[in-house]
């Protein structure tokens, strides 16, 4: 298919109803892996975190990793799933290089949570979107292929294949066909996803980072003829790694299928893999309903029987509901929609919530994290919460503006000492000798100094023009590098000229 | 068994135990006098009993030198601490080769000791070695293992039943004193039998069977072979209870088991109810089989036993299903075979740069035998889309009816109690043809696996048309393990008295293997 061909995504809109399936991969943050006591963090040398049974050696057996099973639980009830009472894993039997066992163990018929959903805001929009399943798996291994141009296996003189990966638990939230959405979908998509991160990090289950691979989300979408009713042949675009891309990927494959179906052509039911150079799709392997997995319940593993009383208690441990959470802390803190927005787009939402924890006022914590400091983050090239600047320090700076001991200008200056390391905000204030001065002495002479030295302002003054004091203020500014009490000055300023 | 005898390789691993304890003997003696009878009479592949696939004479002399030391010392030692025993090889034994009888893992030296072999080295037991086997476990008869069949000591050109005859033959030709054996539907039972040795399978998860290389996970179970019901009791209380490597084994405690089998010996089963298994003692049974049945089962009533007749009725069913769920575990279990990281590699022949999946293909191919290759085929068949209910689903469905049969039959009575085998010890050769006949040949001690049930084979005597053993099989409920020791120990003790002393004393003696 190539890119001349595609219909336009708004005009394709006008004569099919597109169907989006989102299934999501949670890489737990468990200490062990799924299914043996091997270490499960991100990084370690290849093959150094493995053990028989994650390198599925023969005649090693798998063990049932509680704490992945206590996540899994706490992401189905943060989804409004039910958990089931019995459920079992299953061996999904396929080859596959880096899968040790050359089956994985997953859940098929009996996942743990099931028949949930969640509420997905879209420019104050609600869509419902239906969880058919989360379910727990392990990861599998990773591979590496080396000596091609493109480091895909084609054209690789040898592959690595590293297994510290292979046993890392998952979690795969399966949603129902999501109808409706209409030339939304690519936002839907791209809302639901993102809600779902921000719940998964309120739940504390997984890193949930996309460009480590921590989540990772399959697109799959189909057309059919507006008010057909029926369901199209669906695509699937394998692991889109950022919000953007979802979004990109689901226009991309509306326009796509599109033109197929209006050249009177078929869509293939297939994988297929997201560019993010180009922004477009191409087929990966054929994939038919009719790929046979003979699945089979895990006779190595005895089923997994939560306890109601067991349940209830996990569901006494979640967290507010991101989204609510963000609706409420939005009234409170008199937000706009256009400032939660970008305090959420800026990474910012924790931070400025710590912020008015420790005291700063609402609008004071969002303009030092938004602007000043996403600023310095950007620069620095690091994420917002590692700009090197705490929720306390930035509370105790604007602690001091409020006092009138600094204003807004010398706090920047007081944000250069934090990251120079050179104390707490005050301590900063008092090396840097950046306090405003209010001392009427000092003022005073400083005030006389600029009188003079621009006597057509004063005589502006005396003549009732007292808008052009603000020449003789900014003098007077400059005069005492920016520290001078600026209301004071401008009382000088009248007095002396009245 | 007379004690008086200075051929350690003729004593039982209880008298083993007791003359080290006092003192007659050292570890390394007697594991010497064991790897010297291996020497004398298991021969290869071409002749003699070929019992074991792999000797560890260093390996196991070093342990029998520790075991000394340790007793030197005044350590706390385990009951069989310095007794040798021999290991069936589809356990992973550290720095031991472990190929299950294949080609496949020819050379394959596992980096880790399975759970059972882990609690024989912590108890002292020196490792002689690791005994032969049908391939991957799979046969009746050990004809199937890549490496040449192992021969029934009692008559070489039989069989030593299957896929256990390693292990069984190593105990009844005196090589080994105990040994290790696995059972999936009769490996360990079935070869006892037709060895005139003892062998039990353990209630499904009561020993753990991490380290085994499955053949079929959910009918799969570690158990003793020993030449008494007593040294089979000693080594299940050593390698059985919880591991939690094994998610499927049991965690509560199982009743001492040299305790019931000390208890049965004395011969009284006043007020036990037994239970003749209707399905499993009918036409179709070798005579010789019938007649020594019978006759165990009057000892019993003699005894103080009552016996009844019960029926369960979907035993019948039992074959089928279990070439069903055997099949289909095992296809998944052996896809992990592809020769990539362990185990042996075989290039295609005139290809010059071969993809994996030809070079997975030759290597399953020269790797895997026919009776693992068919099987392969009928799990692969059975599990796949369209054919699960049918198939796996429908087989399920039988374990279920027969695990409710055994339900509603240990509710009239406290064991059951049938043949262990239909026939004595066939010829090597007989039915490698005929794999439906081969089957056949597990008929009583297949419905135990599907349920999960313990059950154990005494010697029942000798038939009467060949001489050769006969096996008396009894079924408990799950977890009543002592049951079967404690009726297994009676019924030797009460045979004894018929023949005078032990079956197997009556085997004839195997001459050396020329070297």
């Amino acid at each position: 298919m190539s890119a001349d061909t595609l219909v336009d995504f708004d005009e394709a809109l006008t004569r099919y109803e597109p169907a989006l399936g989102l299934e999501v991969h949670v890489e737990l943050n468990t200490a062990t892996k799924m299914f043996c006591g091997c270490p499960a963090t991100f990084g370690g040398e290849p093959n150094t975190q493995v053990c028989p049974t994650c390198l599925g050696l023969p005649g090693a057996m798998p063990a049932v990793n509680g704490k992945a099973v206590e996540a899994a639980i706490r992401i189905g009830l943060a989804l409004n799933c039910d958990i089931a009472e019995w459920c079992r894993f299953a061996r999904k039997n396929y080859f596959y290089p880096d899968m040790p066992k050359n089956f994985q163990t997953s859940q098929y018929d009996e996942p743990i949570a099931f028949d949930g959903h969640m509420d997905v805001d879209v420019d104050g929009e609600t869509f419902r979107v239906e969880i058919e399943r989360a379910h727990m798996e392990e990861d599998t291994g990773k591979s590496t292929h080396v000596g091609g141009a493109t480091g895909r296996i084609h054209g690789a003189d040898h592959s690595l294949v590293d297994y510290n990966r292979a046993g890392i638990p998952l979690i795969e939230i399966v949603t129902r066909p999501i109808l409706g959405a209409g030339d939304k979908a690519p936002a839907v998509a791209r809302a639901y996803v993102q809600q779902l991160r921000d719940l998964i990090l309120a739940l504390g289950v997984s890193e949930a980072r996309m460009d480590q691979g921590n989540l990772r989300a399959d697109v799959n979408l189909s057309l059919a003829p507006a008010g057909s009713g029926t369901l199209g042949t669906r695509s699937e675009t394998k692991n889109v790694n950022s919000f953007r891309s979802i979004e990109r990927a689901v226009r991309f494959e509306v326009s796509r299928h599109a033109a197929v179906l209006d050249g009177g052509g078929t869509v293939v039911q297939e994988t297929r893999h997201f560019h993010e150079d180009t922004g477009i799709t191409t087929s990966g392997r054929e994939k038919s309903d009719a790929e046979d997995y003979r699945y089979f319940p895990e006779p190595d593993l005895v089923p997994v029987a939560p306890s109601r009383e067991w349940v209830e208690e996990l569901r006494a441990t979640l967290p507010e509901n991101p989204t609510a959470k963000r609706a409420r802390l939005q009234g409170e803190w008199g937000f706009t929609d256009l400032e939660m927005r970008d305090t959420v787009g800026a990474g910012a939402f924790g931070l400025v919530e710590a912020t008015i924890a420790e005291g700063a006022a609402p609008q004071a914590a969002r303009k030092w994290w938004v602007a000043e400091l996403a600023r310095r983050a950007k620069d620095a090239g690091v994420e917002l919460a590692e700009v090197g600047v705490t929720p306390a320090q930035v509370a105790a700076t604007q602690a001091l503006v409020d006092a009138g001991t600094i204003n807004d200008k010398l706090a920047r200056q007081v944000f250069d000492g934090l990251l120079a390391g050179e104390g707490t905000p005050e301590e900063v204030v008092a090396a840097r000798g950046l306090a405003i001065v209010s001392d009427d002495g000092a003022l005073g002479a400083a005030v006389d100094k600029a009188i003079e030295a621009n006597p057509d302002v004063a005589q502006k003054i005396r003549d009732g023009k007292h808008a052009a004091a603000g020449a003789l203020i900014g003098a007077v500014m400059k005069e005492m590098r920016g520290q001078a009490d600026a209301g004071r000055v401008r009382e000088l300023v009248l007095e002396r000229l009245a | 068994m007379s004690a008086a005898t200075t051929d350690w390789t003729r004593r039982t691993a209880a008298e083993l135990a007791d003359a080290l304890a006092a003192g007659e003997v050292t570890s390394v003696e007697l594991t010497q006098a064991h790897l010297d009878r291996i020497a004398a009479v298991d021969g290869d592949a071409s002749s003699g009993v070929h019992a074991f696939l792999h000797v560890d004479a260093e390996g196991a002399l070093a342990q029998a030198r520790a075991s000394d030391e340790r007793r030197a010392a005044g350590a706390p030692l385990h009951a069989l601490d310095g007794v040798p025993i021999a290991v069936k090889d589809v356990l992973a034994t550290t720095g031991l080769p472990t190929t299950c009888g294949s080609r496949i893992l020819e050379g394959w030296v596992p980096p880790y000791d399975a759970s059972v072999v882990a609690r024989l080295k912590a108890a002292g037991l020196p490792i002689l070695g690791k005994t032969n086997m049908d391939e991957f476990a799979m046969g009746s008869s050990t004809e199937h293992s890549a490496y040449g069949p192992t021969r029934n000591p009692w008559d070489l050109t039989r069989i030593p039943g299957g896929s256990g005859g390693g292990s069984a033959a190593a105990v009844a030709a005196y090589e080994a004193p105990l040994a290790i054996g696995t059972d999936t539907g009769g490996s360990i039972r079935q070869p006892g039998a037709v060895t005139g040795t003892v062998g039990v399978k353990p209630t499904y998860g009561a020993v753990s069977r991490y380290g085994l290389v499955a053949l079929a996970n959910s009918l799969d179970q570690v158990g003793p072979v020993t030449r008494t019901v007593l040294d089979s009791a000693l080594l299940q209380d050593l390698i059985g209870g919880h591991d939690p490597r094994d998610s499927t084994s049991i965690p509560q405690e199982l009743p001492s088991l040299v305790d019931a089998a000390r208890q049965g010996a004395t011969g009284d089963l006043t007020g036990l109810k037994v239970g003749v298994v209707k399905e499993l003692s009918g036409d179709g049974w070798q005579p010789g089989v019938k007649a020594r049945f019978d006759e165990t089962v009057a000892l019993l009533v003699d005894a103080g036993a009552e016996v009844v007749e019960v029926s369960c009725p979907n035993i019948v069913h039992a074959i089928a299903a279990y070439y069903l769920v055997l099949p289909a575990e095992c296809s998944s279990n052996l896809a992990k075979f592809d020769a990539m990281r362990y185990g042996r590699r075989v290039l295609p022949e005139g290809v010059d740069a071969p993809s994996a999946e030809e070079v997975m293909r030759a290597s399953r191919d020269a790797g895997f035998g026919d009776e693992v290759k068919r099987r392969i085929i009928i799990g692969t068949y059975a599990l796949s889309s369209g054919y699960y209910d049918a198939y796996y689903g429908q087989a399920q469905k039988i374990r279920t009816l027969i695990a409710r049969d055994f339900d509603a039959a240990f509710e009239q009575v406290d064991v059951l109690v049938s043949p262990t085998a239909p026939t004595t010890a066939f010829k090597l050769g007989e039915k490698l043809d005929d794999p439906l006949a081969m089957y056949a040949g597990d008929l009583a001690t297949i419905p135990a696996n599907l349920a999960g049930i313990p059950g154990i084979s005494v010697p029942a005597g000798l038939a009467d048309e060949d001489g050769l053993p006969v096996g008396f099989q009894v079924l408990a409920p799950a977890m009543a393990d002592d049951r079967v020791y404690r009726v297994g120990a009676a019924v030797e003790a009460l045979l004894a008295r018929t023949w005078g002393g032990a079956l197997l004393a009556q085997a004839p003696e195997l001459e050396e293997v020329a070297r």
